[in-house]
């Protein structure tokens, strides 16, 4: 069970090109609007024609520029979940789901929409029109309707973005949990970081059409292979860098050296540090060791069970804040007492060196 | 003052043949153009709403000229022994034809308002293009094709000029009610031009509230329907 696909699609100036390969684990498709994720899902799903590639799904040619196979979208059989849910407005939640069952007795086709309705959580709601439920249900009904048709792999456009986040988490766990029993490939598109982490093992982050990195998401989130990526996966303090000697880095924009892992790599551009891994020193020897330097508080923004805390490097004085810092209110009730400068950390095996 | 009610079938029978004829060309048109883009449909466009922008009178002349003894389609219709100028189809051609960009725009409007996403996702559950248009297109675009019906419909009935150069106005045969209405004028018999035009309003009035409550009984959840 695999998908596979190379394409190029060309649009006024804006080309996308992507390769990928897809087995029984998710992949998540990171990128911000505009980068071709939506694009990608729709030429795989038959709704959009590339212009030149190969898409290969469970050793079945859906496209092949070369050999002109050009499979219409109604004969994949791939699950395509859209952002808006897409539901058909003048049938009922019913009626939507067994819209795409094969045909087959009509007393089959119900027992299997129960059986639907019931994985959905959806009883009591038979008979209801789409306009007549919450957009979670919505959303559960058009997963529903996708699964109906036993895809041969399911594609997810954005499905959760249209909710609220209460909504967000209990659709997102049911998403997971039809990915997992499909056991068929899954593509779930997101311009959410953290979303993309739950949902897929491995990612493809595009950007402007181009894959910019994959792998799994463990190694897309701690070695991000280029800022942008490192920026799309949620990086907030970023600096530019040259390195010194090996071990030894010099953060132009923070205006210090900081020492890292001596394998860090040749030449890299820039050095960055995740909001979450700043810490601040406890004893006065980490106060002193490496890495270590002295701040001040810029300003501040405080959220239910976290702090975040904008500081100023080496001086009081002047614009704007160096680093962002994201603590827990433990963290923040021992440290707002004491005065200022504070000494601020940055693990050397925390720090992501850039060589793009 | 005669009872001869003769205008009043001949204006229904030929508003209601009328009527279904274009419905099946204006739908089919529409279908065709709906969602297609290039200059030739752009053209045929022209042609299709030319007798909505032209007198009456002129398109009767233009029906003439087509259909009468010399022209094209006429003389095709005279090898097979048929003509139709001055008969009851003359009245019909004649509504047809005015009516249909009421029926063609409506539908086509209607076409392409359409959620394309739901016409991609019926698509993706392996609907055929024909199970798209009989399952989603159709019951989504009824309220629009409906709306078309009704003004084609209304249209028919109200012709007047190009009915009256192209099938005159023989009693019994071609005289519709608002030729009835001019002729009697004409005569000078108000009386009875005063009692056609109080049935015309009838009848209109009557076709209307019919279509309206047909429409608002046969789904009301459907004739609510609010689309984006």
């Amino acid at each position: 069970m695999a998908l596979e696909a190379h394409l190029e699609k060309r649009l006024g100036g804006f080309t996308l090109r992507t390769d990928f390969f897809c087995g029984e684990e998710a992949l998540a498709i990171l990128g911000p609007s505009g980068s071709g994720k939506s694009m990608t899902l729709r030429c795989i799903a038959g709704l959009e024609k590339p212009d030149r590639g190969r898409i290969v799904l469970n050793g079945r040619t859906l496209f092949d520029s070369e050999k002109r196979v050009n499979v219409p979208a109604r004969q994949r059989g791939i699950g395509l979940l859209f952002q808006n849910y897409a539901l058909f407005p003048h049938l009922n939640v019913t009626q939507n789901i067994t819209f795409g069952m094969k045909a087959q007795a009509a007393a089959a086709r119900e027992a299997r929409a129960k059986q639907q309705i019931a994985d959905m959580h959806l009883e009591g709601l038979e008979e209801r029109l789409p306009r007549e439920l919450s957009g979670g249900e919505q959303q559960r009904v058009a997963l529903a309707r996708a699964l109906a048709i036993e895809p041969q792999a399911l594609l997810l456009d954005e499905p959760l973005s249209a909710l609220d986040t209460y909504l967000r988490s209990k659709v997102e766990q049911q998403v997971i949990a039809a990915m997992v029993q499909l056991r068929r490939p899954a593509l779930y598109v997101t311009h959410n970081m953290e979303e993309a982490y739950r949902l897929g093992a491995n990612i493809l982050v595009l950007s402007n059409g181009k894959v910019e990195a994959s792998g799994s998401r463990e190694q897309i989130f701690r070695h991000p292979p280029s800022l942008e990526v490192a920026l799309l996966t949620g990086l907030k303090n970023f600096s530019r860098a040259r390195m010194i000697s090996p071990g030894r880095v010099e953060a132009l924009d923070w205006n210090c050296i900081l020492a890292c892992a001596a394998d860090a790599g040749s030449e890299p551009k820039y050095a960055g540090i995740r909001a979450h891994h700043v810490r601040f020193a406890i004893t006065a020897e980490e106060a002193q060791a490496d890495n270590a330097f002295s701040c001040w508080l810029a300003r501040m923004n405080e959220a239910p069970f976290h702090v975040t805390l904008y500081l100023r490097l080496h001086s009081a004085e002047g614009e704007g804040h160096h680093l962002q810092a994201e603590i827990t209110n433990e963290t923040w009730a021992r440290i707002k007492g004491q005065p200022q400068p504070w000494r601020v950390l940055l693990p050397a095996e925390d720090l992501l060196l850039l060589k793009k | 003052m005669g009872v001869n009610l003769s205008p009043v079938w001949l204006s229904l029978e030929t508003s209601v043949t009328a009527t279904a004829i274009t419905l099946a060309a204006g739908a089919a048109a529409a279908v065709w153009r709906a969602n297609r883009r290039g200059i030739g449909p752009a053209l045929l466009d022209g042609i299709f709403l030319l007798p909505l922008v032209l007198p009456p009178t002129v398109v009767g002349f233009i029906l003439l000229l087509l259909f009468g003894r010399h022209g094209p389609i006429g003389r095709l219709l005279l090898h097979f022994g048929a003509s139709v100028v001055f008969s009851w189809p003359a009245t019909v051609i004649a509504a047809a034809v005015v009516s249909f960009p009421l029926m063609y725009l409506s539908v086509r409007a209607a076409l392409e308002q359409l959620d394309r996403t739901l016409l991609q996702a019926a698509r993706t559950l392996g609907a055929s293009e024909w199970r798209v248009f009989r399952r989603v297109s159709l019951p989504l675009a009824w309220p629009g094709i409906l709306a078309g019906t009704i003004l084609a419909f209304a249209r028919a009935l109200g012709e007047f000029g190009a009915t009256l150069m192209l099938a005159g106005s023989i009693p019994g045969k071609t005289e519709t009610i608002p030729i009835a209405i001019y002729i009697s004028v004409e005569a000078g018999e108000m009386r009875r031009a005063m009692a056609w035009s109080v049935m015309d309003v009838a009848i209109s009035l009557a076709m209307v509230a019919g279509m309206y409550y047909w429409t608002h009984l046969q789904n009301p959840a459907r004739a609510g329907l609010v689309r984006r």
